[in-house]
């Protein structure tokens, strides 16, 4: 039954993965200088304060000690309590990783609208003009980083034209009926559309600002490979049935140009999960990425932790997806 | 000769960047109903030929001169969204590779509909009756089900039915064979070869074969041109071109043809002072026709 093969050699990678991570972000944050028991206690406690609160947060026991316990724990979803609010890190995490999935799942839609339509605009009117104004933006989409984007936008669609609010996730006055974190998706269930627009015009540029990177790089694979396509022996013998170029394209190369697009897309994704950190922090947006910062600067180990494993549990996620996405879209595949 | 179904007049194609003559002031008469090979070596134009009346030439090339009239029309003085709808609806290609020609995302079904669906505005439902019933015209068991199946699934042979069956569905005047045997098994050639001709009797098809095999010529065709660097230098019927072909080239492609045991040893060798004969032909044509230009 290779498909069980398939799955548990998956499911064991995917922990040996997470026990990797967790060795390290754990490893890393202690190595690092910055007590966070002091940042917890004003000026001028004393060294038996200091100890004290130490014991309670059990770190003064070994780096091994230390590991094994809260390993221990996470394996049966207790992830401990941040030292910065002392509440419990999955509570902490959970609640702010809807909007994190939220901004990023826009940001890919907007990627993929983008680098999909100007690779197919490219390759239809290739070797024309059109095409050098598409490698153009390409080159640009692909030097200028996700953060610089954020700051050009803000620059322009939130100063010089202030079209867009340049920080926060909701205009913080309105009344909001969201029973979960979910709340675009949410306000779209509870017909709420005056919210769906606020939260959209407030995701639209930290979106953008993550999207433009990965469309980039979208476009320049994925018009590559549709030149190609576009010349084998199937596409021809589509135009010899009397289709259009737009045609050809559309229905007979694009379904076979996108297989290596799609493992390059989902690769790109977590590099542009990765991105929110500093995109979410540059627009006040509040998710997952603007608390790992935060979790950063008051050295609460506990969270950082708590936020490290998640992401990573998020990225073997998308590896995951990806592989059966590529597996369902490969009539090879699907028949092995 | 003129009134054929497909006819070709004085047709030069050059590359675009060395303006290289690649196709010479061809002229082609095919007959409804009629099969004509298109002879010559590997690198002669006959793909070029073909792909030139079906609109796809490569992006390197550009018809220069000439006419290419499909039942009186000529396509190059047509706009291009009427020339594909002419192309589409009166004429189809059997390719040369099966194993490329399909496209590996497709069913094979909709592979076979989408020109009866998509360019002749059938319905769905009478395009599926059709291509059940030409894929058993070409032999094909259990078609319902190899309609459902994807290319990879598919044998070589079986797939160059499917292109067979495919380019009949719509019924066109004419079709252009490109060397349609020359990538499978010896074994299967012969099947094919003859499945293509009993199809073109049945239904009445003009039928533009290209090949390298004049064995087959022999067999099937009716006429032939024999091209050399892009030029015909031979265009005559069957019969009298072995009994006895006028032109020097013609008549050593014959000698050098063996009793049609070994495909592959198909042309060639044609000795080399009829080979320079030809060239300085061509060359002779070239000049006459720049000063001409
Ligand atoms: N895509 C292309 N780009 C440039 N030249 C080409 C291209 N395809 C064919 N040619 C030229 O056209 C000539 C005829 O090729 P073709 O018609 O394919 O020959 P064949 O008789 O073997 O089918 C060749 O000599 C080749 O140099
Ligand atoms: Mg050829």
């Amino acid at each position: 039954m290779p498909i069980l093969r398939v799955v548990l050699s998956r499911f064991l990678t995917t922990l040996i993965t997470l026990i990797g991570v967790a060795i390290i972000v754990f490893v890393v944050v202690r190595v690092v200088p910055g007590n966070p028991i002091a940042m917890m206690l004003p000026p001028g406690a004393s060294t038996a304060d200091i100890e004290r609160l130490s014991a309670l947060y059990g770190l003064d026991k070994s780096i091994f000690e230390q590991f094994t316990i809260w390993f221990g724990n996470v394996l049966q979803g207790d992830f401990g309590t941040s030292i910065s609010t002392r509440q419990p890190v999955l509570d902490l995490v959970l609640g702010r990783l809807p909007a994190t999935l939220e901004l990023s799942l826009m940001a890919l839609i907007i990627a993929v609208i983008l680098g999909m339509g100007a690779a197919i605009i490219g390759t239809r009117y290739r070797g024309r003009r059109t095409e050098t104004g598409v490698d153009l933006a390409n080159g640009i989409g692909l030097s200028v980083p996700d953060f610089l984007w954020g700051l050009l936008l803000i620059i322009l669609l939130g100063v010089v034209w202030p079209l867009f609010p340049i920080s926060g996730r909701v205009s913080p006055r309105l009344d909001l009926p969201f029973s979960t974190q979910f709340y675009l998706i949410e306000s779209i269930f509870r017909l709420r559309f005056d919210l769906t627009g606020n939260l959209l015009r407030h995701m639209f540029m930290p979106a953008l600002a993550l999207a433009l990177p990965l469309a980039a790089i979208i476009a320049q694979l994925l018009k590559q490979s549709l030149k190609e396509t576009v010349n084998l022996d199937y596409a021809v013998l589509a135009r010899t049935k009397g289709y259009s170029e737009t045609r050809v394209i559309l229905s007979e190369a694009l379904p076979n140009a996108l297989l290596p697009t799609l493992t390059l897309i989902g690769v790109q994704f977590t590099f542009l999960i990765g991105g929110t950190v500093i995109i979410e922090r540059l627009f006040s947006y509040e998710g997952l990425g603007n608390m790992a910062v935060d979790a950063v600067i008051n050295r609460d180990l506990p969270l950082i932790q708590g936020i490290v494993i998640l992401f990573a549990l998020i990225f073997t996620a998308i590896n995951l997806l990806v592989d059966m996405t590529y597996a369902f879209l490969n009539p090879r595949l699907r028949h092995a | 000769m003129s009134g054929g179904y497909l006819t070709i007049r004085n047709l030069s194609a050059v590359l675009r960047d060395t303006g290289e003559r690649v196709l010479r002031s061809v002229d082609i008469d095919l007959q409804p109903g009629t099969i004509r090979g298109l002879v010559g070596e590997s690198g002669a134009g006959k793909s070029m030929i073909g792909k030139a009346v079906l609109g796809v030439l490569p992006k390197a090339l550009k018809v220069v001169e000439g006419e290419i009239l499909i039942d009186g029309q000529d396509l190059l003085k047509l706009k291009d969204a009427d020339r594909r709808r002419l192309i589409g609806a009166s004429t189809a290609l059997i390719p040369q590779d099966p194993l490329t020609a399909l496209n590996p995302s497709h069913r094979i079904g909709p592979q076979i509909t989408n020109r009866l669906v998509d360019i002749l505005g059938w319905t769905r439902r009478a395009a599926e009756v059709r291509a059940l019933e030409v894929l058993e015209e070409v032999q094909i068991a259990d078609a319902a089900r190899v309609m459902r199946q994807y290319p990879h699934e598919l044998s070589g042979g079986m797939r160059q039915r499917i292109l067979i069956a495919s380019a009949f569905a719509a019924e066109p005047k004419l079709i252009i064979a490109d060397e349609p045997t020359t990538a499978l098994d010896v074994t299967v050639q012969k099947q094919i070869l003859k499945l293509i001709s009993n199809l073109q009797a049945r239904h009445g098809t003009a039928l533009l074969f290209v090949t390298h095999d004049l064995g087959v010529v022999a067999k099937i065709c009716d006429s032939l041109s024999v091209l050399y660097g892009g030029k015909v230098v031979e265009d005559t019927d069957v019969a009298s071109f072995f009994n006895g072909p006028h032109h020097a080239y013609g008549r050593a492609l014959l000698a050098a043809t063996p009793r049609h045991t070994d495909p592959d040893a198909s042309l060639l060798p044609v000795p080399d002072d009829v080979i320079a004969a030809v060239r300085a032909e061509l060359g002779e044509a070239d000049r006459q026709w720049v000063r001409h230009d």
